[in-house]
């Protein structure tokens, strides 16, 4: 029997016998490469040949501007709900035995699990003035399908499942006994939730919350239909880069897709660094 | 109706398990189970024979048979790409490998329509290697082969992502006694990794494909629309929907909710069944 031979690899590949190693990264990397790097290249150039004055002028537009913040404001809001609805729903099917919990449990990955248009014209047509929901709103005088407050609704939607889903793990593993000794030392059940159960759920609601946001901030099928698509009122950033594009104005898109990114990744690093904060503290 | 596992939490308080199992419930049927019902009741509105004229009518099955042609070619992709891309991550030590996770990591970040849209900035009329195209005459957008880059875009992590944790959990000691053995380095892959792997492999392709059959945004910006020829099924129903033919696209949106609903009990029960073979806590 002779020992298989070690494969040579270059020096910043810890040797290993697997074999395999070329083939598979360069198989990831040229798929990242076709697939990520060259598309994510000619996003990040393009929008320059308006050089920086005209990128700036662009943005600053107001249609492209009030579309930002709608969108970047609407899915903060909508996130912000998502963290005590996620909180309530991942505490009833992780603390509680009843009747039907795994079928709820199952119906939390329903936001996923529908394709964005479908969910888009449901919603639609649940909140427009004649729909189930909309028809009440409208009877309070409130408009809820092509209003803000139908952008969020669907926000809402898209969002919980994430929210839900970062808490779930830690409610089931959180030690019941820190809870017992709370009670022995004369915690009543506010002062558990408050100051036992919320700081140790803090780092996985944020993170649950800022996915939520990610996503929402992005979401187009789930929100296009209910908007309404009134620019400067209900239109949102990612349907400006349709409609900039429907005008062949790519560097325009490219701008609006670009500054939506960096937007998303600039709030995503402020969230993490919050966190860290947040841990650090709570191991202090 | 509760009966407590925990028995500080419900035993003590089985009022406010009530309400709040109650509250979960409605906020549930309410938010998140009426826009399926919707789906289905409005798609039945007018009577099963236009349901069934809906769903066979020419356009509605191009769509369907250029949904499946769209996913059939991009789920395959992205599941070979996967399992490289797991295997050189999480069975070798290399410089770098953060990074190569982030990569796979960004399409969860980006906005749908920014993955229709860097497409668009490479091979539209007015792109990169958009005169280059058009004197070759091969045509990428507006055509099946943009229809499949956006969708791949989109859906590559899925079947990565599953994989890399639990391939990691698992480590290398099984594969390096097989080669020690004297067995071949695909003799070891599909005789010891793919078998351990299976399950985990098969979430992620359900996953992957339900987006890539579901997937709106990215498909929307590169389609044109062009009815019979680059409608999908998600954008048939928008072109039906915008002509005011809701039953048709009900009936359309219908066969989407199904396929999430397929997905969903699929997804429920590979997990309920091979919950240690699947990545831990990685549950959506």
């Amino acid at each position: 029997m002779t020992a298989p031979a070690i494969p040579r690899r270059p020096p910043w590949v810890q040797h290993s016998i697997l074999p395999g190693f070329g083939l598979s990264l360069g198989i990831t990397l040229a798929y990242l490469g076709a697939i990520v790097v060259l598309p994510l290249t000619a996003l990040a150039i393009r929008p320059w040949e308006l050089g920086l004055g005209g990128v700036w002028h662009e943005l600053a537009a107001p249609r492209v501007a009030a579309a930002l913040k709608l969108s970047f404001g609407l899915s903060a809001l909508a996130a912000l709900v998502n963290a005590p609805l996620g909180v309530l729903l991942a505490w009833t099917l992780t603390r509680y035995r009843f009747p039907g919990r795994r079928i709820l449990d199952a119906l939390v990955d329903l936001p996923f699990a529908l394709p964005t248009a479908v969910a888009g014209i449901a919603l639609t047509a649940i909140y427009a003035p004649t729909g189930a929901l909309g028809s009440l709103a409208a009877k309070l005088g409130i408009k809820t399908a092509y209003s803000p407050l139908g952008i969020f609704i669907a926000l809402v939607f898209i969002g919980l499942p994430f929210v839900v889903r970062s808490l779930q793990p830690v409610l089931q593993d959180l030690d019941q006994e820190v809870e017992e000794a709370a009670t022995t030392l004369g915690a009543n059940a506010l002062q558990r939730a408050v100051r036992v159960i919320l700081p140790a759920l803090a780092p996985s609601l944020i993170s649950g919350v800022s996915l939520a946001f990610a996503r929402a901030v992005g979401e187009y099928g789930s929100v296009v239909f209910i908007a309404g698509n009134l620019p400067g009122k209900t239109e949102i950033a990612p349907l400006l880069i349709v409609i900039k594009l429907e005008q062949y104005d790519y560097a325009g898109a490219a701008a609006v897709g670009l500054a939506m990114v960096a937007l998303s990744f600039g709030s995503l690093a402020l969230i993490n660094a919050l966190q860290l904060r947040l841990a650090r503290r709570g191991r202090a | 109706m509760t009966v407590a596992a925990r028995p500080t939490s419900a035993t003590r308080l089985p009022g406010l398990a009530v309400v709040l199992v109650l509250a979960s419930a409605i906020v549930m049927a309410a938010l998140v189970l009426l826009p399926l019902v919707v789906v289905f009741a409005d798609a039945f509105a007018k009577g099963l024979g236009k349901y069934l004229a809906a769903i066979t009518e020419p356009d509605a099955v191009s769509a369907m048979k250029l949904t499946l042609l769209v996913s059939g070619i991009a789920v395959p992709l992205n599941a070979v790409f996967g399992v490289a891309a797991a295997w050189c991550i999480a069975k070798f030590e290399f410089r770098g490998k953060g990074a190569l996770l982030t990569l796979i990591d960004l399409p969860f970040s980006m906005s749908p329509v920014v993955s229709g849209l860097v497409w668009v900035l490479l091979f539209g009329a007015q792109g990169w290697f958009g005169t280059w195209l058009i004197d070759h005459d091969v045509k990428i957008i507006f055509a099946t082969t943009g229809l499949v880059l956006a969708t791949i875009l989109v859906t590559f992590p899925f079947v990565a992502r599953e994989l890399i944790p639990l391939m990691q959990d698992q480590g290398t000691d099984e594969e390096a006694a097989a080669l020690t053995l004297g067995a071949g380095g695909f003799t070891t892959f599909f005789r010891i990794t793919l078998p351990n792997i299976r399950w985990a492999l098969m979430y992620g392709v359900l996953l992957c494909n339900a987006r890539a059959m579901g997937e709106f945004g990215a498909v929307s910006v590169v389609s044109g629309h062009i009815r019979g020829l680059t409608t999908t099924l998600p954008l048939h129903v928008e072109v039906l929907y915008n002509d005011y033919d809701f039953v048709g696209a009900f009936a359309a949106a219908s066969l989407l909710a199904s396929l999430g609903l397929v997905t969903l009990v699929l997804k429920t029960g590979l997990e309920w069944r091979h919950a240690g073979e699947l990545a831990a806590n990685r549950r959506h």
